[in-house]
């Protein structure tokens, strides 16, 4: 379903390589979980995939359902269904979330050739979906992220996700500063997701999300690449002992 | 505001960015229409003062003003200390006076103009047939009227609604027919907000502007339907110079939009309008402009220079006005409505956009003169610069020693895309009168990449994101136009600015 195949990307501004042949196999339907150290390349790897600017591939594949992502512009892999919730989403003044939530969803559906959802049509959906994310009517008239506490960002990238169905998700650090409810929240929006077809990519430091959110496999992450994959125990190990036992291992 | 209410507002947003979609070239009013014109001489001298006059068949008084106008303009030079750079025009190498053969007996209705004068306008959107509907306007509400002024290079082909106006007591007529027909009024206001002395091209716009549009609403007459002018430059190397004068009486209302394009051609081309608006007690005036001219092509070649005075003169006390701007057209824009607030309690707004792509240049603005007890002004500017494009807001807001407990709020955004392009405020201000306040804000910021890479990743083409982020740094703007023309503008906003990125 989606696949990175000895991945490497370095910075487009520096000679510096972030990505250094990371291999990555997620199936259908399946939750999978990345945990590493800060700066070990997570973040990265999830905007290459998305086809963020500033980086350059030197080598390697991004496969979503056998295409390759790295040959498309970032909203043609958008509307064959990748979705990234931002580790910091961005603020966008002056442009109402429901604005943005209807331009992005009828971006998507015109590039697939589908028919674009009406005010009511989308104002029906938006509201249930809103409401199950405790995103009150407020929130979705403000601007984009404008004034959002943490919290609410990260329910709004939910929201965001739930609304555009996409394929597959990556999630960076979206449990990251929340509180235990705030977390919940997230949890729940991302298992009412789950429907054995679409498949996840958790980034994450805590064994907490993940407690909510269960994944099938658990990768660990260090220097630009998976260094070693599991199960669910593996993110229990981690939590207990941090990534020097781990990192010591591979060296 | 409820959800509901906000998805049709918001829903604005999306449909601009369809819109963007649709339009394949860049300026798509870019046609010239092939037609038969007169042309008086090139060049401009008392002769051709005194022709333009013969032309209007107008009265003696008229024609002296004129050359009076003419007289000083012979002595003044252009001004030199706008933000803005071109070669130096030569005045003598422009045609002032361009009507279509057809025109030289004005028609007696509409259905009697020349059919391809009425193609051009229905090519242009513009709708000169009297109904209800506006054509080819989206979100316009159903049974609301436009009148339209149409203006055709140095004449007005022809003006529509104006019986069901004249019933109202309203008067809207081109300046030409005004001068005939209500001289009276034209005599008594004319030049009183903008005298034929104040500039440059204000001067040079009195000896020789051709027509224009000319409305009188009544005491306590709230103009039953919206008022429009369209310029349209069609010639080659000619100027146009139209006036419009306004005048609300005591309690009269109106809202007023002008809107203006021309072709695509090689060779810059002026435009120098001046604009008067008098506005009596208890009085109401909002006019609105969406201004596209052609901004010439990526490399600077080609454009409308705009040099424009537009002044309104709240006289009456509570007189109110309201400038809207949407300024997306021409190769280099001067222009600085403004407002003198010598009514008490008066009122004057400014709100306005300015965007500049590739090469055009922007120097705008307003002034708000506090002369009356507790005036009010309030300056809401959002300046777009992207490609190489310089765009600089200059305003005045001063406060003389009488205009006790006056206020002025002023805020000044601009949006930088690329960093090739230039921002620039240049705000004066003077409060000569220690009750009153002056408030001033600026910011400038970037759609920066992050916003974008969100909005794609999300779904949106790269034209879609920048419209979406531009017309929310607009919104405020935008929305203090009459709704239907909010929608155009939004289009226009994203529309201008194609090609900006990547
Ligand atoms: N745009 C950038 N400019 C400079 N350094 C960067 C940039 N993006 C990533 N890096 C560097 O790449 C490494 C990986 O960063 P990141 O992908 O954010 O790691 P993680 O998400 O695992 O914490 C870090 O050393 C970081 O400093
Ligand atoms: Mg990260």
């Amino acid at each position: 379903m989606f696949e990175i195949k000895n991945l490497k990307a370095s910075l487009a501004d520096e000679d510096k390589q972030i990505l250094k042949g990371m291999n990555l196999s997620i199936g259908a339907g399946e939750v999978h979980a990345i945990m590493g150290p800060n700066g070990s390349g997570k973040s990265t790897m999830s905007y290459v995939a998305a086809g963020k600017g500033g980086y350059v591939v030197d080598e390697g594949e991004v496969l979503l359902n056998g295409a390759n992502l790295l040959d498309m512009e970032p909203d043609e892999r958008a509307a064959a269904g990748l979705f990234l919730a931002f580790q910091y989403p961005v603020e966008i003044p002056g442009v109402g979330n429901m604005t943005f939530l209807r331009t992005a969803v009828n971006a998507q559906r015109k590039m697939r050739g589908e028919e674009e959802l009406n005010a009511a049509q989308f104002l029906k959906i938006v509201r249930e979906k809103a409401k199950s994310l405790k995103i009150d009517a407020d929130m979705l008239r403000r601007p984009v992220n404008v004034g959002f506490s943490g919290g609410e960002k990260k329910r709004n990238e939910i929201l965001q996700m739930a609304m555009l169905e996409p394929k597959m998700c990556i999630l960076d650090e979206t449990d990251s500063g929340l509180d235990v409810d705030a977390m919940k929240l997230v949890a729940e929006g991302v298992n009412a997701l789950r429907d054995g077809e679409r498949s996840f990519l958790v980034i994450t430091h805590y064994q907490r999300l993940l407690d909510h959110i269960k994944p099938d496999f658990v990768h660990i992450m260090a220097d630009g690449k998976i260094i070693k994959t599991g199960g669910p125990e593996l993110a229990l190990e981690v939590e207990n002992n941090g990534y020097a036992d781990l990192l010591n291992e591979v060296a | 505001m409820s959800t509901q209410e906000s998805i049709a507002k918001d829903g604005v947003d999306a449909e601009t960015v369809d819109a963007v979609k649709t339009v394949g070239e860049k300026y798509k009013y870019g046609f010239a229409t092939d037609i038969e014109m007169e042309y008086a001489p090139k060049g401009v001298n008392e002769d051709i003062v005194r022709l333009i006059s013969s032309k209007n068949d107008e009265p003696e008084w008229m024609l002296e003003w004129r050359l009076s106008a003419f007289r000083r303009w012979e002595k003044m030079t252009e001004p030199k200390w706008a933000m803005v750079n071109y070669p130096e025009i030569d005045f003598q190498d422009i045609y002032y006076y361009a009507r279509p053969k057809s025109m030289i007996e004005k028609p007696k209705s509409l259905d009697d103009v020349d059919p391809k004068l009425l193609e051009t306008y229905k090519k242009l959107g513009i709708p000169l047939a009297e109904q209800a509907l506006l054509a080819g306007v989206e979100g316009a509400e159903e049974g609301r009227k436009v009148a339209v002024d149409a203006v055709f290079d140095s004449v007005s082909v022809g003006t529509t609604f104006q019986k069901e106006l004249a019933e109202a007591g309203v008067i809207f007529c081109s300046m030409s027919e005004a001068i005939k027909d209500h001289p009276e009024l034209v005599k008594k206001y004319i030049g009183t907000v903008v005298p034929p002395t104040d500039n440059y091209y204000a001067t040079l716009n009195s000896a020789v502007f051709s027509d224009g549009s000319f409305v009188y609403i009544p005491e306590g007459v709230k103009c039953p339907m919206e008022l429009s002018t369209y310029f349209r430059i069609n010639a080659e190397n000619t100027g146009q110079f139209e006036r419009t004068l306004i005048i609300a009486e005591k309690g009269a209302k109106v809202s007023y939009l002008e809107g203006c394009t021309a072709p695509m051609r090689d060779e810059n081309q002026l435009h120098a309008a001046v604009v008067e608006l008098i506005i009596q007690e208890d009085a109401d005036i909002k006019y609105s402009t969406v201004q596209n001219w052609y901004p010439g092509d990526e490399n600077g070649v080609g454009g409308i220079y705009n040099f424009v005075t537009k002044r309104a003169d709240c006289r009456g006390d509570r007189a109110k006005v309201m400038w809207t701007q949407v300024e997306t057209g021409s190769a280099v824009t001067w222009k600085y409505p403004s407002c003198i607030l010598r009514g008490d309690d008066s009122q004057g707004e400014f709100y306005s956009i300015a965007i500049t792509n590739n090469m055009q240049q922007a120097d705008t603005g307003t002034k708000m003169i506090h002369l009356g007890k507790r005036t009010k002004s309030r300056i809401v500017s959002k300046g777009i610069s992207a490609g190489k494009a310089q765009n600089t807001y200059r305003g005045l807001v001063s406060i003389h020693p009488k205009a006790t407990g006056s206020r002025n709020y002023t805020q000044c955004d601009s949006l930088l895309i690329g960093d090739q392009c230039g921002a620039h405020t240049v705000p004066y201000m003077e409060c000569r009168n220690n009750s009153s306040r002056i408030e001033h804000e600026a910011t400038t910021s970037k759609v920066d990449e992050e916003q974008l890479f969100y909005c794609r990743q999300r779904g949106m083409t790269e034209e879609e994101a920048v419209a979406l982020i531009v017309n929310g740094f607009a919104k405020e703007v935008l929305q203090s136009l009459p709704m239907e023309f909010a929608m155009e503008a939004q289009k226009l906003v994203a529309i201008s600015l194609e090609g900006s990125v990547g």
